[in-house]
């Protein structure tokens, strides 16, 4: 949604098009980098890229993590074959990082081979947007923790309704560039139109180099507006927004996913701890996330199961299969200590959602797995509104009635998240 | 109007988009607060023209469309606010559009999906020109007693339980369109209800923020207290802290920003809008919470007391004496949609269709109740779909065959026959496709085609009376009924039709039983004897073998008879031979020809020199 990360090899490719276009020729971008996924073929690869064989290669993870230097995952001016085997070793292990928000743990799957190349000068280059203006930030010192020498970036400002066309980009460059100057500033103004063009969010080089009147960015980091895929489909070419480096999704995950996928309604599941004993179906991305939030802040944190959402008026059949796979997973196993869990129907007051329809699906879920909710010993709480709502209430209190399971149900007139203390505190 | 507001009871709207049930929402909303006119000036739809019905009460109303935004604004200089439902590809040139106008000065953008630096143009442009647009990616908002923006606030049971129908002394916004209802009913449980409520939207980036309209609630004297509800993800909420520290807020905040969830969520775990996402602390719900709390804004510790905190700051107002007691209007009662009482099943009407063949409501069509796909897979073939869809049944292998069979047999008999020629001449006059195979298909009837319905009944009524082959033509020669399906031009005994041949050979290889075609053979034995053309033709054999097949499938007598007399027995013909007659109008379009005119030497004129005296 909106805002996302691309691989660095995307950002790459993209650059390697637009540049020549966007600069008027003054640029180009020589050796298109290679991308290995666990199903290339890597000794095809030397055929289609010859330039494999001939040069010195870098090769590194391409999977939305940084400090890949710092975390031994970079390979530095090595032969084909000995590249090669280094990302055999590591294709689909586990690894952990650290970076500088905490470590991550997760399964390296894609790796950027790109030809070394010898060079002086490491500049640094972002370019970041901003609700009412974009900035540029520049800096002879590349190639290191930018954090670190942050007093040496130079910045520039670009209103939303100004075009580079107007800045004095050569002005806010460092004179330390000396000649270089211009083409730098040529090279900056290229850039940001490809940014605004390509409808990237974030772009930074650290570090790019020249040579000759090539460019190499040796290390990109990218992302893009996702929502703008309807302009750029064809500027962007084939590309994929891979999920966040550690983020593996279980069986369960990725079978809410795809439920998703075959519908125009919402599904969405998280697990966070299997052994906990809240359990939330909320409908609304609003609403789900306000009952995690309340979990969490009446200090039963650690007793979160998961995080979901149902939204957008699923069919009866979706819902069925969503409550039914939430209610596996709640239904596993007895807690050690034999004390109730809680599963919380919620939600807010529904705009189009039919509440009495969703309630039938996760009713019809209920009623198959009752004889496993009563043996978990799974007390169920209900607060909803919005079209039909009465109707559905009313079916879920029968339904409690019905099959004897411990079943409250409330209205608007309950405070949302009154069910979440109602039953944490039971 | 003061210029912090945006909208009142006067207020009119265009909707771009044809979102008829959204429009039919805002009406009643207005019939609800008694507005002296709808908001609704009209529809804008590149489809545009003519008008839409709509319900104003009980009584219905037209609401004009029109085909651009400017011819729009030219009908109705008094509307001032655009509620854009286009797509989010178009949504924001469209908003762009009505910005440029001089009349609209509020644009509400709908759609989900709008690039962020679109977005990010517009929010410049109308800060520029001093103009307001809410969302992307909302509902919109509300202000009770005035004016409602599109589906806004849900149900008018909603609406109505939650007051929303006259002013409260709370401004309330939100980012969330979807919360926003339960927003509303928050306030209305533990205030005296909504002064005005917005959804800025989920989007990273929306073109007005929630300061934005908090500052626009300090300026309104209505306004006795604000609520806001933020999110993770984003940095809006910290102008409302800056806001409040600078005292340009310094009414009552009662706020609370959701996502506090995130800390014990995998890291980059994106939630339902583009613009909840934790990227760094500072982004985070738990660190926009504390600055606020500092700022002096009145945080609750979880939503749970969202509610109660909203309670407080209400009551001690009231204390004080700064709100005052609302007196409450009696709102006029809002008929029922007929479809909402339906479902929450209120009313019931009898039906004036029925069908027992086909259901199209489903994700899949369904023929007899098998989904298409199933269909498709399970090689129904068209013989199985004619099962389904005229027999309702599904019909064993041989009577699938039988039906494609005739099918073939029956696709075409050359251009002389009276169908392909009518088909032929209307097609020269220039006609299309429909008209030139309608003019061939009624020649179909007792004397073209209509033989196999007649063949059908006449041997199936001999063969249920028993009688033997002579008797049974005596008896029809006494009826003075010629028999129907026996005969033909060229063929004979000695020359057989291998059309007949061919079905007679399948049905009796693979028909369980043929009685119907058996007693048409031995008539055709009899017959022959007289004279070597009165032979069983294709009509005949068509239908004496349909009756065995509906015999072999479980039909009774009396049913088949049922079946007969409507027609049904023709229909395989007429099906088989429209394949021919579209084949002649596509053979003659192709030809070009031109328009036929029956040569003079063909006809005789005979006609006398004066008419006859009456």
């Amino acid at each position: 949604m909106a805002e996302k990360g691309i691989r660095e090899y995307d950002a790459k490719r993209m650059m390697a098009k637009a540049l020549p276009e966007f600069s008027g020729g003054q640029f180009s971008y020589e050796t298109e980098p290679v991308l290995v996924g666990p199903d290339t073929d890597m000794d095809n690869l030397v055929n289609e890229h010859p330039w494999l064989k001939t040069e010195g290669l870098v090769v590194k993870p391409d999977q939305l993590f940084g400090k890949r230097g710092k975390n031994n995952l970079l390979y530095v001016n090595k032969a084909w074959d000995e590249a090669k085997n280094w990302i055999r070793e590591r294709m689909n292990k586990q690894v952990t990082i650290i970076q500088a928000t905490g470590e991550t743990t997760g399964i390296l799957t894609h790796f950027l081979i790109e030809p070394f190349v010898p060079h002086e000068e490491e500049y640094y280059l972002a370019i970041t947007t901003h609700r009412d203006k974009d900035t540029i930030h520049f800096s002879l010192k590349g190639g290191v923790d930018i954090e670190e020498v942050w007093d040496s970036v130079v910045t520039l400002d670009i209103p939303i309704l100004s075009t580079i066309k107007d800045m004095d980009v050569e002005g806010f460059l460092p004179d330390e560039l000396g000649e270089k100057k211009k083409k730098v500033g040529d090279f900056i103004r290229a850039m940001y139109n490809i940014v605004m063009d390509y409808h990237f969010t974030y772009l930074e080089f650290n570090p790019f180099t020249f040579v000759g009147n090539t460019v190499v960015p040796l290390d990109a980091v990218a992302k893009l507006d996702d929502y703008a895929s309807f302009q750029c489909a064809e500027r962007w070419g084939k590309i994929d927004f891979p999920s966040p480096f550690g983020l593996q999704k279980t069986k369960e995950e990725e079978y809410v996913a795809e439920l998703d996928e075959r519908t125009g309604a919402s599904l969405k599941l998280t697990m966070l701890n299997p052994k906990g004993r809240v359990w939330n179906l909320v409908a609304g991305g609003g609403a789900s996330v306000i009952f995690a939030d309340t979990v969490a802040d009446l200090g039963y944190a650690k007793e979160l199961a998961n995080y979901g959402e149902y939204s957008g008026n699923p069919s009866t059949e979706l819902t069925y299969e969503y409550t039914k796979t939430v209610l596996n997973l709640m239904t596993k196993e007895r807690d050690p200590e034999d004390r109730p869990k809680y599963l919380l129907i919620g939600g807010g007051i529904a705009n189009f959602t039919d509440v009495a329809k969703t309630f039938t699906g996760i009713i019809q879920a209920i009623e198959e797995k009752s004889e496993q909710l009563k043996d978990a010993n799974v007390k169920i709480y209900v607060r909803r509104g919005g079209p039909n709502y009465k109707e559905g209430l009313g079916l879920m209190r029968e339904m409690g009635e019905r099959l004897g399971l411990p079943v409250e149900v409330y209205g608007p007139e309950t405070h949302m998240t009154k069910i979440v203390s109602m039953a944490l505190k039971d | 109007m003061e210029d912090y507001e945006l909208f009142d009871r006067n207020t009119r709207a265009f909707i771009y988009g044809t979102q008829q049930r959204a429009a039919q929402r805002m009406l009643d909303f207005d019939y609800l607060c008694r507005r002296e006119e709808p908001s609704m000036a009209g529809f804008i739809t590149p489809a545009g023209g003519g008008y839409y019905t709509l319900f104003w009460g009980t009584k219905e109303i037209r609401i004009p469309r029109y085909r651009t935004i400017l011819e729009a604004t030219q009908a109705h200089p008094e509307a001032d606010v655009m509620v854009n439902f286009a797509s989010e590809r178009s949504c924001a040139e469209t908003t762009m559009e009505a910005l440029e106008t001089d009349t609209i000065r509020t644009v509400v953008m709908i759609a989900e999906g709008v690039p962020q630096r679109d977005t990010r143009k517009i929010a410049a442009i109308a800060k520029k020109k001093n103009k307001w647009v809410i969302g992307p990616a909302t509902v919109g908002g509300i202000k009770p007693g005035s004016f409602k923006i599109g589906n806004t606030a849900g149900t008018m049971d909603n609406i109505s339980d939650t007051k929303l129908y006259r002013p409260g002394s709370v401004g309330f916004v939100s980012k969330s369109g979807g919360l926003s209802n339960e927003g509303y009913n928050i306030i209305s449980r533990n205030a005296d209800g909504v002064y005005e409520g917005y959804a800025v939207g989920g989007d990273v980036y929306p073109a007005t923020t929630l300061v934005d309209h908090l500052l626009r609630y300090e300026k309104n004297p209505g306004i006795k207290m604000m609520v806001c509800l933020g999110e993770l993800g984003g940095r809006d909420e910290y102008d409302v802290a800056e806001a409040v520290k600078s005292e340009r807020l310094t009414k009552p905040l009662v706020m609370w920003v959701t996502g506090t969830c995130s800390k014990m969520l995998p890291k980059g775990v994106q939630f339902g809008h583009a613009g909840a996402k934790a990227d760094s602390e500072a982004d985070t719900a738990d660190a926009k919470n504390m600055v606020l709390r500092e700022a002096g804004v009145i945080v609750p510790t979880s939503f749970d007391d969202y509610g109660e905190k909203i309670k407080e700051t209400y009551e001690s107002l009231k204390t004080e004496g700064k709100i005052e007691a609302i007196e409450e209007p009696a709102p006029p009662h809002i008929p029922m949609d007929y479809r909402q009482a339906l479902a929450e099943g209120l009313v019931r009407r009898p039906t004036n269709f029925i069908s027992t063949i086909c259901d199209e409501r489903g994700d899949q069509h369904t023929y007899s109740g098998i989904p298409i796909d199933r269909v498709i897979e399970e090689g129904y073939g068209l013989g199985g779909v004619i099962g389904l869809l005229w027999f309702k049944k599904g019909l064993p292998k041989y009577a699938r065959d039988f039906i494609e069979l005739v099918l073939m047999i029956t696709a075409d008999h050359g251009p002389a026959v009276s169908g392909a020629h009518n088909t032929i001449v209307t097609a020269r006059a220039g006609k299309g496709l429909i008209e030139s195979i309608i003019s061939g298909i009624v020649t179909i009837g007792p004397r073209f085609g209509g033989a196999v319905n007649g063949a059908a009944e006449h041997f199936s009524w001999g063969l249920e009376n028993n009688l033997a082959p002579r008797d049974f033509m005596n008896a029809m020669k006494k009826k003075n009924v010629r028999i129907q399906g026996i005969g033909h031009r060229i063929h004979s005994v000695e020359f057989p039709d291998l059309r007949v041949d061919i079905m007679a050979d399948f049905a009796r290889k693979h028909f369980p039983t043929t009685p119907t075609l058996d007693y048409a053979m031995a008539v055709q034995a009899v017959t022959t004897m007289k004279k070597n053309t009165l032979i069983l033709n294709v009509d005949g054999c068509i239908g004496v073998l349909c009756v065995d097949l509906l015999k072999n499938i479980g039909y009774e007598d009396k049913e088949i008879k049922e079946m007969i007399d409507m027609g049904f027995f023709n229909a395989l013909f007429i099906l088989g031979r429209t394949i021919g007659f579209m084949g002649h109008y596509f053979d003659q379009k192709r030809l070009k020809t031109g328009l036929y005119r029956h040569p003079w030497d063909d006809i005789l004129y005979d006609v006398p020199d004066k008419p006859e005296e009456a």
